[in-house]
């Protein structure tokens, strides 16, 4: 039994202005002991979709639909109390911000014991004794002093540790880290990073990691999955997506970083335009307005919406360029492009 | 790239010390070592970039060299003149030449004004006639950046993050500025949004002549876009060099620490690469650590990084290093005077 897995979910929200289609049908699984990265621009529907998994749009205005399986239990239609008791135990996150995601007026311990107390009938000394374990796991030093200071009272690397000592406390087996590194300095997100691989490893756990940096993903995911618009693009091995891309956007995000590995080029190669609105989705291919290639289509990326069709092995792409077409434009046209000139 | 030899920007010694007060008699308790002595040249039609971690104070360092916050030692030269203490009245008309780019796109617009307004203020306020009118100076800039001049009555909240940065830049522009001063430039963009604002960058850099000191701690983009880098650690500079050089050769253990920590998105080699991982984070500038700032976070620290302090020296041309140990020291630059002292890694045994 796959222990995570979406199908078509789908989280809409009401506005005065339209209807805002964050997530449009999104659909993947996920095995114990393995990380997917989903990477994405901002409102492209990435951190919606990992709230939407802890059930945190529950009793606001979001639609929701679609069937998500944790460990074979549905929970889209589950009570927003049976959601609960699942959060925190069995699925837990990772916010990018750790200063407003801790309640400043208590200590970075008395927090790891309350959600700890909520999950597990012992007293207020174990929970304790359990907390300054945690932090001592994430790396945090002198835990024993440390679990009685206060967010502010850390620097930025340190609350980041001490917020996954939260989430890890109950022993989860789907973490999900919106953006754990944004916040962070390079040397302490190179931390965070070595940190996360180890944890993941020792608790075997699920991990979703969302983020907008190409290089963090690479850096920890089995597994990536591109969105835009609200909608997966492409979907593979973290070899098929660095590797073999085949979809435009994809393309274009691998052209618009400049890379340290790689002789610099002369110019970065940019995507034209700008990320959508969720409310006026373009039509057929949400892509197709800043897309170099729909022309080739024969106006079907104008009005068709691509179906996300498998190429290969597990790996998936959501264009109307057919498959051949595709590996032909990447290896003649946009790869030797990436590659530097000295 | 055009080189005069005479430097457009020149900066020596230069100091900010935030004081800390305490008490009803606001007492002076002890300083913010921001920016700590830090010295550097930039010539014409060049770009330096300063690299470092929060609270380096690579930010207080641009707000310093417009001159936005008084320095509280050393001094700064622009286009020939001595600008470090200079009245804020006779520093008016050199603004022209010298104008910002902030990070953040939503905070450095006023949401009240239109475009027009924005981008045209510096003619208000400069006194700047203009052979077309305002309206038509502010439509031709904004075409320059890539905005549509029939935009001129909108307002920020219309436009993207990515627009919003261009109008900012339309504003830096408006006075045919010579020196750009750009804070962490493409930072709040969304990636394909970001390498379309580096374009323009270095596009207008080639269509005016521009100058250019860009802030960032994105160790890629600066890579890409300078030609000169710095990079800064608790207010001082502890390497500078030719882009190639402090990427391809970086000397100072600090400078190898940051470019190995950058992830990088190649999965096949990410179980390969030697990494180097600094523990523990940037110590406070309130109390920096003596000698070598860096010794506390240092591999390689022996007992004369907590006692001396490495002067910043070249090195190799045009390659200037902070420290007692330099890497990737080439067998026939000159060595580091170090007080005295015998250099070699190898004599000195580690004091733990």
């Amino acid at each position: 039994m796959t222990f995570l897995e979406l199908k078509d979910l789908r989280i809409h929200f009401p506005t005065d202005d339209g209807l805002v289609k964050s997530v449009d049908g999104l659909s993947f699984t996920l095995e114990r002991g393995k990380t997917l990265g989903i990477v994405g621009e901002s409102g492209s529907g990435k951190s919606v979709t990992s709230l939407g998994v802890l059930g945190l749009h529950k009793g606001g205005r979001a639609k929701i639909s679609g069937e998500i399986w944790l460990d074979g239990e549905e929970l889209v239609g589950a009570s927003a109390e049976h959601v609960r008791k699942l959060r925190g135990k069995k699925m837990a996150m990772i916010f990018q911000d750790p200063l407003s995601a801790m309640h400043p007026y208590y200590t970075v311990g008395n927090q790891i014991i309350e959600a700890y107390r909520i999950h597990h009938d012992v007293s207020k000394k174990v929970a304790r004794k359990h907390a300054i374990d945690m932090l001592a796991r994430v790396g945090i030093p002198q835990p024993d002093r440390r679990v009685d200071s206060y967010p502010h009272e850390f620097s930025g690397g340190m609350r980041q540790r001490a917020m996954i000592a939260m989430a890890l406390c109950c022993d989860p087996e789907l973490l999900i880290a919106d953006e754990p590194t944004t916040a962070l300095d390079v040397t302490v997100q190179a931390q965070i990073l070595d940190l996360m691989r180890d944890l993941q490893r020792d608790f075997n756990a699920a991990l979703i990691i969302i983020t907008h940096d190409l290089g963090v993903v690479a850096e920890l995911s089995d597994d990536i999955l591109v969105m835009y618009g609200g909608k997966c693009i492409e979907y593979g091995s973290a070899e098929d997506i660095f590797e073999r891309p085949e979809h435009p956007y994809t393309w274009g995000l691998l052209g618009s970083m400049p890379r340290l590995d790689r002789e610099p080029t002369e110019r970065l190669l940019p995507i034209k335009g700008s990320p959508p609105s969720l409310i006026n989705v373009p039509s057929g291919c949400a892509f197709h307005p800043r897309c170099p290639y729909a022309e080739r289509t024969a106006g079907r990326s104008e009005t068709e919406v691509p179906e996300l069709l498998e190429t290969a092995g597990g790996h998936r792409v959501r264009c109307h360029l057919p498959g051949e077409r595709r590996r032909a434009i990447w290896e003649k046209e946009v790869m030797p492009n990436l590659e530097g000139t000295s | 790239m055009s080189r005069a030899s005479e430097p457009l920007l020149s900066v020596q010694g230069l100091e900010k010390h935030f004081p800390v007060t305490k008490g009803l008699l606001k007492r002076q308790v002890g300083a913010v070592r921001a920016v700590d002595g830090i010295g550097f040249d930039v010539v014409k039609g060049e770009t330096l970039g300063l690299v470092g971690e929060s609270g380096c104070g690579k930010t207080t360092t641009g707000r310093l060299i417009t001159r936005l916050i008084e320095p509280t030692g050393g001094k700064i030269v622009f286009d020939g003149r001595d600008i470090t203490h200079m009245s804020q009245g006779r520093l008016r008309p050199l603004r022209r030449d010298m104008q910002m780019i902030f990070q953040d796109p939503y905070s450095s617009l006023n949401p009240r004004h239109t475009v027009g307004a924005i981008v045209g203020a510096p003619y208000r306020i400069q006194g700047i006639k203009t052979e077309h009118g305002v309206k038509r100076a502010v439509q031709e800039i904004l075409e320059l950046v890539g905005l549509n001049p029939e935009h001129y009555n909108r307002y920020p909240h219309e436009f993207s993050g990515g627009q919003r940065q261009r109008i900012g830049i339309a504003r830096t522009l408006a006075l045919k500025p010579k020196l750009i001063i750009a804070d962490e430039p493409v930072s709040a963009l969304d990636v394909s949004i970001q390498a379309q604002v580096v374009n323009l960058l270095e596009d207008l850099q080639s269509e005016l002549d521009l100058t250019y000191v860009v802030i960032a701690h994105d160790l890629s983009v600066v890579r890409h876009i300078s030609d000169r880098v710095a990079v800064m650690y608790l207010g001082k500079i502890v390497e500078m060099a030719d882009r190639t050089d402090l990427y391809g050769s970086p000397m100072h253990p600090y400078t190898n620490a940051l470019l190995s920590a950058v992830p990088i998105p190649d999965v096949r080699r990410r179980s390969e690469r030697e990494r180097i991982r600094l523990q523990g984070d940037v110590p406070s500038p309130l109390n920096p650590p003596p000698a070598c700032r860096f010794h506390t976070r240092c591999w390689k620290a022996q007992e004369i990084c907590r006692k001396v302090e490495p002067p910043l020296t070249a090195l190799a041309p045009g390659h200037q290093v902070a420290c007692h140990f330099p890497e990737n020291l080439s067998g026939d630059a000159p060595p580091a005077p170090a007080a005295g002292q015998e250099k070699e890694p190898g004599t000195i045994s580690p004091v733990s």
